[in-house]
């Protein structure tokens, strides 16, 4: 290595985390605003007379879409300016590890919660009277969106404050990164799945307004069992950061905690996506064919048990990793 | 830290397991969810043949699920075999 101080890579990992974590951590929340502002601009040309309760749903919308870059904005600036107090290469990986998670964690909420703002501005132009049943259903469902990145700046400010100096570098640091990895990764697809659920239920209520319980029930179960995979990402990235690994020198030790957090990652995004897929084809045939709701609910929950398979297999060999080999 | 051939072998493998099975879980994932989507909007327009259309969306998620199996199969490979 360069004559570079522990000192010194402490601040490179935060910096780097930083710029990580801001700059994954704005791609989703534009593109989700952007598209709430694509179908707000639709909705006024179909129906110009309310343009002014568009306009004020859209930035409702918005404002809700842009909380998870916020949370990377504020981890964003704890990486740069933290005193970081007693450093040492464990911090650098903790704080790398944070600014990984964050980023990638915003990404999913941020595009998912535009969804359901887009569709409200939609259904407005439709059904200006039930406005205020079309507002409470788009902010309950873009709040649920947001889970997987509050699960990801959860991970993320543990792994700022939490001291594991007394812990062996070699192989601890590899967990911590990976702990960074597997709940963040996993949020992309929860959060961008939740977001589907959520936008096919503000198009339903404007469609049937007074199927607006129904609608909100599927949503929900949908949203709950869309969040599955990220909260495995996050129960591995616990189990990351609170066991203790035995001090080794070799590498494969790293690597397998390192690829433990990856697997879970990745492994989460497909069927988070999946999830949210069959939760939005359920939810928007409760609206249109609400005496069949209960059908519709359990064929999307036996749909989305099997698409969960692949996320618990990926779950397994994480586990395998960690504490077989 | 000394690192040795036979380390260097084991490590690779361990990342591998990890990227085998985390990005051949993508596509089953959102594979599946597709067609769980696809039976919901099926069932709603003909409610009647709920039963059909569950044994289809099941067979069609099975098959869809066989990636899935490999890279699993791949990743145990790589971790107790290789």
């Amino acid at each position: 290595m360069m004559d570079l101080d522990v000192q010194a890579w402490v601040k490179v990992a935060a910096f780097a985390g930083g710029g990580i974590a801001m700059g994954l951590g704005a791609v989703g929340a534009a593109i989700g605003e952007g598209y709430t502002a694509a179908q707000a601009n639709l909705a006024v040309s179909r129906n110009p007379k309310i343009s002014g309760d568009i306009f004020k749903n859209m930035l409702v919308g918005q404002a809700v879409a842009e909380s998870a870059s916020i949370f990377a904005l504020v981890v964003a600036i704890l990486l740069l300016f933290l005193d970081t107090g007693n450093p040492n290469m464990l911090k650098a990986a903790a704080l790398f590890g944070a600014g990984v998670s964050m980023g990638f964690g915003a990404i999913g909420s941020g595009v998912g919660s535009g969804f359901p703002g887009g569709q409200a501005c939609l259904g407005l132009s439709r059904q200006p009277a039930v406005s205020s049943k079309l507002t409470t259903n788009m902010l309950i469902g873009s709040a649920v969106c947001q889970t997987p990145a509050i699960f990801s700046m959860v991970v993320a400010l543990m792994l700022l404050f939490m001291d594991f100096s007394n812990a062996p570098l070699h192989p601890t640091w590899a967990a911590l990164v990976g702990a960074g990895l597997s709940t963040g990764l996993a949020a992309i697809g929860s959060g961008y799945g939740g977001g589907m659920a959520a936008g096919a239920s503000a198009e339903g209520v404007a469609r049937q307004p007074e199927a607006v319980g129904n609608i909100t029930t599927v949503m929900l179960v949908g949203q709950a069992v869309a969040q599955t995979p990220s909260i495995f990402g996050l129960l591995v990235s616990f189990i990351l950061m609170f066991k203790t690994f035995p001090e080794s020198m070799q590498l494969q030790a790293a690597m397998a905690l390192l690829s433990a957090g990856l697997c879970t990652g990745l492994g989460g995004i497909g069927p988070g996506v999946g999830n949210g897929m069959a939760a939005e084809g359920a939810v928007r045939w409760v609206a249109r064919n609400v005496t069949h709701a209960a059908d519709l609910m359990r064929t999307m929950l036996v749909g989305q048990a099997v698409s969960q398979s692949t996320a618990i297999y990926a779950m397994v060999v994480s586990l395998v990793l960690i504490f077989v080999l | 830290m000394a690192i040795e051939g036979a380390d260097i072998v084991k490590a690779a493998a361990f990342l591998g397991a990890g990227i085998s099975m985390g990005l051949g879980a993508i596509g089953p994932g959102v594979g599946e969810g597709m067609v769980a989507a696809k039976a919901c909007e099926a069932i709603g327009k003909n409610p009647k043949e709920a039963g059909l259309l569950t044994r289809t969306m099941l067979v069609g998620q099975a098959v869809s699920e066989s990636t899935g199996i490999y890279s699993l199969v791949i990743a145990l490979l790589l971790l107790f075999v290789v």
